[in-house]
């Protein structure tokens, strides 16, 4: 049985029920890896300098800023790479950027 | 009924991608495979194919097409030689590892340097590390009938493995001789349609291929793929089968040339191997007890096959058309060693690095090796176990 999406391909999977080159039978699933593990920096929001102008959320490579009703919210740390481009964009100082362990 | 033809080793490829129909060929020119793509190209001109040509700018780009084409879906095909065939390196390994038969016809050609443009096997000998199946040809027909069985192995369900079916440039690939040609109808039966499991541009299954493989499932996935390879073996053999059926002209995974009762034996590849024979027959004349091996599969590596095949003999030559510069000598001698060991111990075996470059090996010169190997026998003394045979001394 080799027809398994990403969810399913766990580390104690066998190579016999792993997909042949990787393939992975399934679509819209980089949501299930998270990568908020790798970060070494921290983009932290602060609410009270944002001016809600919108500049950050399409800058973000990890889709890691969620945004609802034309309003970004605080981060989706699960998938923050802590790259911090949104940090270099804001014009108001609403973002700072900090080691990830303080 | 059969046609008879006479083409060149390139005709005789092209005519058998035209009696195949492969969905893309991506292909650049390079000599002495040019004429592949050329002959190709026109077909695609005269209507005569339903293929869509591409006409890439490197072969890295080549092989890099051929590879978003089979994991779209399609059946891509390719020719190259030496130079070309290192350019598409990177991808070649990339293309086994996600499971995409792609056919490729590799005209055999000395790489550079220094640049020469003649027969050696170093290209196709380079890339025997890089999961692909490698069928060796003795001549046109065998180049065709080779090609011919390609698709069927690489697209086989246990395997889906690319293959690259060689053979000597100019030496076979522009000399013209006789061919026996299948009917289209008949080739198209054998071939038949190319239905992957899962592909790109399947509407009813999204995927994606390719992607980032951490330590967590990259070691499985190399394990999956060498399963595909020990797969491989026997479906050459059970596809040679229908073949034979098909035709009346059998493929082994070596062929064996008056060798049952030989006790003095050459390892051979390509279109040297005719040459050999005729000494072979020659020796036989004399009451020489002369064999011969001809490498038909050399990935997968039929080890077991091959040391049960020599074990009776009592010299052996392997005789490498590559410099693998190990200072031990050859890449066949390296896998030809590693079947007999432990399984076909005591046979003296020679390595000889001969041709290349294009150099001509003559029947003399083969026949210079069967004599050597008729003295180490005489003498019990094996001597230097690597040798050049041909080379200015």
């Amino acid at each position: 049985m080799r027809n398994k999406d990403a969810k399913t391909m766990t580390t104690s999977t066998p190579w016999k029920e792993i997909t042949p080159g990787g393939a992975i039978y399934d679509a819209g699933n980089a949501e299930d890896f998270l990568t908020g593990d790798w970060r070494a920096m921290k983009p932290v929001w602060i609410i009270e300098k944002c001016t809600q102008c919108m500049l950050c959320p399409p800058t973000c490579p990890d889709n890691a800023i969620p945004v609802e009703d034309s309003k970004r919210l605080d981060y989706d740390y699960d998938h923050c790479k802590g790259c911090g481009v949104c940090f270099k964009v804001c014009p108001f100082d609403a973002i700072d950027f900090v080691k990830e362990d303080e | 009924m059969p046609i008879r033809e006479r083409l060149s080793g390139n005709e005789a490829i092209a005519v058998a991608m035209r009696q195949i129909n492969p969905d893309v060929v991506a292909a650049f020119p390079i000599t002495p495979s040019t004429e592949i793509p050329q002959y190709f190209s026109q077909f695609v001109a005269n209507g005569e194919v339903e293929t869509e040509f591409v006409a890439v700018e490197s072969e890295h780009s080549a092989m890099s097409a051929c590879v978003g084409a089979q994991a779209a879906g399609g059946r891509t095909m390719t020719a190259t030689s030496a130079n070309g065939l290192a350019l598409m390196w990177e991808v070649l390994y990339i293309a086994a590892a996600m499971k995409l038969p792609v056919t490729m016809a590799c005209v055999n050609r000395a790489l550079s340097g220094p640049l020469n443009i003649h027969n050696d096997h170093s290209d196709s000998m380079g890339a025997r590390d890089s999961g692909w199946i490698q069928l060796y040809s003795e001549n046109n027909q065998e180049a065709y009938d080779n090609m011919l069985q390609a698709t069927r192995i690489g697209e086989h369900k246990d395997v889906m493995l690319p293959v690259m079916v060689c053979q000597d440039g100019f030496i076979t690939s522009h000399a013209v001789e006789n061919i026996e040609l299948l009917e289209d109808d008949k080739i198209k039966a054998f071939v038949g349609e190319y239905k992957p499991e899962h592909y790109l541009m399947n509407p009813k299954e999204k995927i994606a291929v390719g992607p980032l493989d951490l330590p967590a499932h990259c070691f499985e996935h190399k394990r999956e793929q060498a399963q595909s390879m020990i797969n491989a073996k026997k479906v050459i053999l059970d596809i040679a089968v229908e073949f034979e059926k098909l035709t009346g002209r059998k493929y082994d995974l070596f062929e064996s040339y008056k060798l049952q009762d030989a006790e003095v034996a050459i390892v051979i590849i390509n279109s040297t191997a005719g040459t050999a024979k005729t000494v072979v027959d020659k020796l036989r004349e004399e009451g020489v007890k002369a064999g011969l091996l001809k490498i038909r599969v050399f990935r997968p590596f039929p080890s077991n096959e091959i040391a049960d095949a020599l074990r009776h003999v009592k010299v052996l030559a392997v005789m490498d058309k590559a410099e693998g510069f190990s200072a031990v000598g050859g890449p066949l001698n390296a896998d030809i060693r590693a079947a007999l060991y432990g399984n076909a111990d005591g046979i003296k075996t020679v390595n000889y690095i001969y041709g290349l470059g294009g150099r001509d090996v003559r029947s003399d010169d083969i026949e210079t090796v069967y004599r050597d190997l008729l003295e180490i026998q005489k003498t019990g003394k094996v001597g230097a176990d690597y040798r050049y045979i041909g080379v200015r001394e």
